[in-house]
């Protein structure tokens, strides 16, 4: 780990603590917190970490954007900071300045890709859109490249995610982009959703070293039969995996994020098998870990956990919710059971070898 | 492979010897003879053997002419190894050895056995104190050996039991009744090394050929997941290793890669079982005689070198609750 390394995580954490910390925020009546929370991302570059300088961002390493992630997945991470990351790398790609406030990325899907129409305009619902109503303008991969448009021209469904954040189905319907330009390189949807999976995995990853945290703390705090729960063993062993678990992710989310910053560094215009294989193992066991580890978490608190005042709940609804976006583990095993079908049994191992 | 050149050793770093003892893994080759001296005895002696005892021992270590089992569990000591109760008594002579070690692999072809000893009691304040390491040669007299055949039918625990065996001065390895202090850093190595999620891979690999190049979604959906799982613990074990090349002693680390890695390799052949269970294309007898031979060894893959339950206590001392 640099030095910049360091100084990136002290930033996000420190905004975080002072402006987004997850107890604050959960007693919150109202979300007044959300403007000076954003305000604070965005003075300090971290939203726009990964646009180069010359296109506005703060060009920092694909690394150290991972690095932004699992810190705000540690503080359960409630304002569309993540997407505005993943939709500026799109724009960069596209060669798009990023237009100040947030954005949020609007998927097609492989066999249906949203379609630029004869007269410039654009078509079509995205489903499930995080943050669709708290962003200014939406990303979105067409047919014709990558298209930037203003919310305020779409059709916003009101909804929520599992975790109540903003989440809702968007209509374009008949919307003309501001701008729509062509990614280099036949960049597409699958390499899109890599990179929204990874995404997901780095805040997954955050928000299970957090959990485990609480879980020891409490553990260690609350006295039951005359002693703190820490002291049984059943309780031991069932942190002791959560500590597992959280290993597992911390450990999958950053080869998966390593892998994405040695393809990008490399400037390969698509991903190849092995990011493929990093980033479908990490949303896969990240988001195995966290159907674990979030049980043996409420396990450990008990029925106070279970309550909404409680902070726990802020992080592993939020983990749910994470879980779901950009393929959850099922979708991606089919993907990535299919791909090493393919490639014949006695390509397993080389594959697994060469990471 | 990493040892000294002039104990017979290539002084290469512990990640190329990672990537052969992955490679025989895979390939499910017939190592173990020798595993237990590269992995553990070899490391042990030199570290705290005499010179002379390096320069007897290692260099045949090296060139495959001996073989080393481990003289750790008895009948009323496993888990617990520090209740071990065969005694070393100091004599004028050397030291004579009574009692009995259980469940020792190997022990048959084995040409010596590192040991644990009772030297004196255990205290009050320290329950580890008392034990001290020894290298045997287990031809001695004075050492009998009788197999123990196990559920799958192989020959490979035995009972070694020791009948006023005489063992020399020399061959004391480290400090006298200090040999829990010994234990910690080569548990990291004994644990996290690529052996501890392979030891079933072949099924894994064998499971994707009888699944075929077009597997329905159930199955393509079982070998995703195992596949990302056995990425994720071969990128943990890679990573346990490469803190200890940089000279770490990543304790912790090691307990969650044998803890994850074990329950995983010993989940596989019964997952394996599930996915297949509808396949009957093609010639799969192959297949089923190693599932068989899978399912049978599973079991011991929990409890050899460290069982889950002593792992999760180490982990959840890690983690600050014990």
């Amino acid at each position: 780990m640099t030095e910049t390394d360091d100084i990136i995580i002290d930033t996000t954490a420190r905004i975080f603590s002072e402006l987004g910390d997850p107890q604050t925020l959960n007693n919150a009546c109202d979300d007044t917190w959300q403007q000076p929370l954003w305000t604070a991302l965005a003075d300090s570059g971290l939203t726009r970490a990964w646009v180069p300088e010359d296109q506005g961002g703060a060009g920092a390493e694909i690394t150290d954007g991972f690095d932004i992630l699992v810190t705000a997945g540690r503080y359960a991470v409630a304002v569309p900071l993540a997407e505005t990351l993943l939709a500026g790398w799109l724009l960069a790609k596209a060669g798009i300045m990023m237009p100040d406030g947030p954005l949020s990325v609007a998927m097609g899907n492989a066999d249906n890709p949203f379609r630029i129409n004869s007269n410039g305009s654009l078509s079509g619902t995205a489903k499930v859109v995080p943050f669709a109503g708290d962003v200014d303008h939406f990303t979105v991969l067409t047919d014709k490249g990558v298209a930037l448009v203003k919310a305020s021209d779409c059709n916003i469904e009101t909804g929520v995610s599992m975790a109540g954040d903003a989440m809702s189905d968007v209509t374009f319907d008949g919307v003309t982009p501001s701008t729509v330009a062509v990614v280099p390189g036949g960049f597409g949807i699958k390499d899109l959703m890599l990179m929204g999976a990874a995404i997901r995995s780095a805040q997954m990853a955050g928000g299970l070293q957090a959990i485990l945290d609480l879980a020891v703390d409490y553990a260690k705090e609350r006295v039951a039969f005359g002693r703190p729960i820490s002291k049984f063993q059943a309780v031991q062993h069932n942190l002791a995996r959560l500590g597992g678990e959280t290993a597992v992710a911390v450990a999958a989310a950053g080869s998966a994020a390593d892998a994405i910053a040695n393809a990008e560094g490399a400037n390969a215009q698509q991903f190849d098998q092995a990011v493929f294989l990093e980033v479908a193992a990490a949303k896969i066991r990240t988001g195995e870990a966290v159907g674990d580890g979030t049980a043996i978490a409420h396990q450990t608190f008990g029925a106070i956990g279970f309550t909404s005042e409680h902070v726990l709940q802020r992080h592993t609804r939020r983990l749910w919710a994470w879980r779901d976006d950009y393929g959850s583990e099922s979708e991606w095993a089919v993907r990535l059971g299919e791909m090493i079908a393919t490639n014949g049994a006695d390509e397993l191992w080389p594959l697994l070898a060469s990471r | 492979m990493t040892w000294p050149k002039k104990y017979g050793g290539q002084e290469r770093s512990f990640l190329d010897r990672y990537v052969v003892t992955e490679e025989f893994r895979v390939a499910n080759a017939p190592v173990r003879a020798h595993f237990t001296a590269d992995r553990q005895s070899g490391p042990v002696l030199l570290k705290y053997a005499a010179d002379e005892i390096k320069k007897d021992v290692l260099p045949r270590i090296t060139r495959g002419e001996c073989c080393f089992c481990i003289g750790m569990s008895e009948p009323n000591s496993g888990s617990d190894l520090f209740a071990a109760s065969t005694k070393a008594t100091k004599t004028d002579e050397g030291w004579r050895v009574n009692g009995t070690k259980l469940w020792t692999s190997n022990a048959h072809h084995a040409d010596y056995m590192i040991g644990l000893f009772r030297t004196s009691p255990s205290t009050e304040e320290n329950h580890r104190h008392g034990l001290t390491n020894f290298l045997v040669d287990i031809t001695l007299p004075g050492i009998s050996i009788s197999p123990v055949h196990n559920m799958a039918g192989l020959h490979e625990f035995n009972e070694v039991v020791f009948d006023d065996c005489l063992v020399p001065n020399n061959h004391v390895l480290g400090e006298i009744n200090g040999a829990w202090k010994q234990a910690t850093s080569e548990l990291a190595y004994e644990r996290s090394g690529p052996e501890r999620f392979l030891e079933t891979f072949y099924i894994l690999t064998e499971m994707v050929r009888t699944l075929g190049t077009e597997p329905d979604n159930r199955s393509a959906e079982g070998i995703g997941r195992l596949v990302a799982q056995a990425h994720t613990l071969r990128r943990m074990s890679v990573s346990v290793n490469g803190m200890l090349q940089a000279g770490m002693e990543p304790v912790l680390e090691g307990a969650i890669v044998k803890d994850m890695g074990t329950v995983w390799e010993q989940a596989l052949p019964r997952k394996a079982r599930d996915l297949t269970a509808f396949t009957d294309i093609g010639n799969r007898t192959n297949f089923d005689r190693l599932l068989r031979y899978a399912i049978h060894i599973a079991p011991k893959l929990t409890i050899q070198g460290g069982t889950t339950e002593v792992l999760r206590s180490i982990i959840a001392r890690g983690l600050g609750l014990r």
